[in-house]
């Protein structure tokens, strides 16, 4: 039975000799991994003792793990987060929460709905509605907008906790930030909901 | 004496190779016969007679069920997974094969699993590198496609082990087609390696920059090739045989054998010429001709090149590029010589829009082995011409464990840089419970049964606890060469769990064990009887010579006891030949050599002077000048 504890979390960014600020200079980032990538991949230690190779797969692995997840905005947030000792719902392993409907987003959301399940009956009857396309077309349209926008205001978030990083913790910063926390957890899951309607629009019309 | 080396091997479906970096570029190492190609194809026609590459192939016409080919085929595969081409392949599997057990080929009495043939295939290349050095070759980098499985890989590390070589690396054909490609040209951007072999394809992207060849994404088909075009011209000639003569000749290993070497003649020459001829002499005297010209041939194979189409596209939607921002295609593997290939990559890449073509001047047969010897000489150290490079590539699947309720909880992402880790958490739900079981799978699907299933861990020792109390451990570790390795702990109480693996369609380290030594034990009998075999040739020389001596007028210049020895020891070798020691044969035959040297110096002597009408030896040489030697007429043959 496999089972999800708040473990100790191996630091990524200190694998980079990073601080744990969320804006990172991706293209640094990709020097660095070379660099590292050099020095300790399998390949340099072909031909030395076992020992040494353990180690060498040891740290690469650490190398690697560390470079997909603070290469990608959202792991490296929910990567972040976890350091800080928040539990996320969705867990690396395990199936995914159902995330909750976007208060804002509920007609949309309904609506959508109705049209998918319409173009799945004209699927199965083999009919197709273009006017219905169309629609879906636009509702795409306009929740990849949305999911822009999610973008959008968690890179402001990151802004606000690269602030903090480095300055002596005082109380208001404190509060500050657990709110840009929380701020950030809920951004995270709007986008996870969101990604699932634009899948769910591509799926049905491309079939 | 030449230093061992380590060398790079690509063991084909079709044909494999063996190369090695000769000073700043690669080179492929012939066999005896002068030949780059080794096929990939195993006649054994009688027991411990195993016959390799070329000369294997002959018996296709006579023994087609003791023939193996595309073995790669089979590797780390189930019954399952082969149902539909075994009508077409001439040999047979075992009939009592369990679902989950590795496949095993009835060859009269014996059996011999896939990565055995693979290992056969390997030993020649061990020969024939080890001939071309002059010294001992044990460690090897082997090619496997990118998209294998970890079955699929560690069947191939097995075939490494068998054959006396230590795998130090397995690595994906194209990578390694793209270090070859990447060599001399100092290449930078995004490169795409479409690899059509005679078995499987892949489809990787990469990015080249600054000597990094760091793989984005990977996809492709293991059950994909050359052999599925050969397979459907093969089902068309049967049909129209059938139709056209009333002939069913579906069940006729050695038809089907020799309509497959006619379609497959007539496969190559469509890719130069507009019009072909399949041409076969059928059992019965009948013969069968039938023109097809390029056009039909397309469109009979278009099916099979569409199937490319799918990975590509899924490809570069993993990498997260346009088919714009691909720089270079390059086109790897017998298959993509067909003009069809060059048509459909352009189109997939869209390359003539953008005034590119797909690159075609590397020997698409040699370049992964190239490639493989590039990366061979990376890991002994490297030199100038390789100093930067290094090869950074991905594992093609994701990586699960089976949950409650037979759903996949992925653990390692398809497309993750490798070594690549990932550390999960496990307890017990009984009392006391010291087992815990755990089903590993690679694919993407979401439940376990449409998965492909790797292995079963079983994790033993944990101490006795209550239920739900204990904390083990599970560390998942894809290494350099794509394989699973599993490690665990329990950490109350700090102990390491014993882990039992027992792998899927594979073998156990035990097994592999015993065939290791099976194998060493036939090669020491293989050699001790060609021994025999070049001994008795040797003594059979000696002995015609010596039953012709008779009728030489240098006869009657020997000494009665002379001649009387030479009559006793050739008797006594007579016997010897017939025997199995060879230490004595080579003892009668030293001796016999010896009794009869005077009698070859006189015979020389005589036809010298017959043909220098009566001159001596030494006026004569004066006129002779330095001509050619001729060898001692009862000098025994070099033992190599």
């Amino acid at each position: 039975m496999s089972t999800q504890c708040a473990h100790p979390q191996v630091d990524y960014f200190a694998v980079f000799s990073l601080q744990r600020k969320l804006s990172i200079d991706l293209a640094q980032l990709e020097r660095s991994f070379y660099r590292l990538s050099r020095q300790f991949h399998p390949d340099v230690y072909a031909t030395k003792s076992p020992k040494e190779q353990q180690w060498s797969l040891d740290q690469t692995s650490l190398l690697n793990d560390a470079y997909r997840t603070l290469k990608d905005p959202v792991s490296r947030t929910e990567h972040l987060l976890r350091l800080e000792g928040v539990i996320l719902e969705a867990g690396k392993s395990g199936v995914p929460k159902e995330s909750r409907v976007p208060a804002d987003l509920l007609e949309e959301v309904f609506e959508l709905n109705m049209q998918l399940e319409e173009m799945r009956m004209n699927r199965k009857m083999g009919e197709d509605d273009p006017q219905l396309r169309s629609d879906l077309e636009k509702a795409r349209a306009t929740f990849e907008s949305q999911l822009a926008a999610v973008d959008s205001n968690l890179k402001d978030q990151w802004t606000k906790w690269d602030a903090t990083v480095g300055v002596p913790a005082e109380e208001t910063w404190d509060a500050n930030a657990a709110k840009i926390k929380n701020d950030m957890v809920a951004l995270l899951d709007r986008r996870r909901y969101i990604r699932n309607l634009v899948r769910d629009v591509k799926d049905a019309l491309e079939g | 004496m030449a230093e061992s080396r380590i060398v790079g091997i690509d063991l084909g479906t079709t044909n494999s190779l063996v190369a090695f970096m000769q000073g700043d570029h690669p080179v492929v190492i012939p066999g005896e016969d002068g030949v780059n190609l080794v096929p990939s194809v195993v006649a054994i026609p009688a027991s411990k007679q195993i016959i390799v590459g070329n000369p294997a192939g002959k018996y296709l016409a006579s023994v087609p069920d003791r023939v193996i080919y595309s073995a790669k085929r089979l590797m780390g595969r189930g019954v399952e997974d082969v149902q539909d081409e075994l009508n077409l392949f001439p040999f047979h599997l075992a009939d009592d094969i369990q679902p989950g057990e590795i496949l095993r080929l009835q060859l009269g009495e014996q059996q011999y699993t896939p990565p055995e043939i693979s290992a056969y295939i390997l030993r020649q290349l061990k020969k024939n590198a080890e001939r071309y050095f002059g010294a001992p070759v044990t460690k090897v980098v082997v090619t496997v496609p990118a998209y294998f499985n970890d079955a699929q890989r560690q069947a191939t590390k097995d075939a490494g082990r068998m054959a006396g070589l230590e795998v130090l690396r397995l690595v994906n054909e194209p990578t390694a087609a793209a270090l070859a490609y990447g060599l001399d040209r100092k290449k930078e951007g995004t490169v795409a390696v479409y690899d059509l072999g005679g078995g499987t394809f892949d489809i990787s992207i990469l990015k080249l920059h600054e000597g990094i060849f760091e793989v984005i994404a990977t996809n492709g088909d293991t059950h994909l090739g050359g052999d599925d075009i050969d397979n459907l011209l093969i089902a068309i000639a049967l049909d129209d045989i059938d139709g056209e003569l009333g002939l069913n000749l579906r069940d006729n290993a050695e038809a089907i054998q020799a309509i497959r070497k006619a379609v497959i003649e007539a496969k190559i020459a469509l890719s130069i010429a507009e019009t072909a001829r399949i041409s076969v002499q059928l059992p019965g005297g009948h013969p069968y001709h039938r023109e097809i010209t390029r056009q039909q041939f397309e469109q009979i194979i278009k099916p099979v090149l569409d199937r490319t189409i799918g990975p590509c596209r899924q490809a570069l939607k993993d990498a997260g590029v346009t088919p714009e921002q691909i720089d270079d295609v390059v086109l790897v593997g017998g298959s993509t010589r067909i003009p069809n290939v060059r048509t459909l990559t352009d189109e997939i890449f869209h390359l003539s829009p953008r005034g590119k073509k797909p690159h075609i001047e590397l020997n698409p047969d040699e370049v992964v082995a190239l490639g493989a010897a590039v990366q061979a000489h990376i890991l002994e150290g490297g030199s100038k011409a390789t100093e930067d490079m290094l090869l950074l590539d991905v594992t093609p699947l994701s990586l699960g464990i089976e949950a409650l309720g037979g759903v996949v909880a992925k653990i390692i992402q398809r497309n993750s840089t490798i070594p690549a880790s990932a550390t999960e958490h496990f307890t017990t739900g009984v009392d006391g419970q010291a087992n815990v079981a755990i089903h590993v799978l690679q694919g993407e699907r979401e439940l376990a049964k449409d998965c492909r299933s790797l292995a079963r861990f079983d994790l033993k020792g944990i101490p006795p606890m209550s239920a739900g109390l204990p904390r083990i451990e599970v560390k998942f570790l894809i290494d350099a060469n794509g394989i699973l390795r599993v490690s665990a702990r329990e950490q109350r109480s700090g102990k390491e769990a014993e882990i039992e693996v027992k792998p899927t369609y594979g073998l156990t380290d035990e097994q592999v064990e015993t065939m290791i030594l099976d194998s060493f034990d036939n090669a020491e009998e293989d050699f001790h009887q060609r021994q025999l075999i070049e001994a008795r040739n040797e003594a059979g020389t000696i002995l015609a010579a010596v039953e012709k001596a008779p009728g030489s007028p240098a006869w009657l210049q020997l000494t009665e006891e002379e001649r009387q020895q030479i009559a006793t020891l050739s008797e006594e070798l007579g016997v010897l030949k017939e025997g199995d020691d060879l230490h004595s044969l080579r003892a009668g035959t030293e001796a016999l050599d010896k009794a009869t040297r005077r009698f070859a110096e006189l015979m020389m002597d005589a036809a010298v002077t017959t043909a220098l009408g009566g001159q001596t030896m030494l006026s004569a040489g004066e006129k002779l000048g330095d001509g050619p030697i001729a060898p001692h007429p009862f000098a025994p043959a070099e033992i190599k």
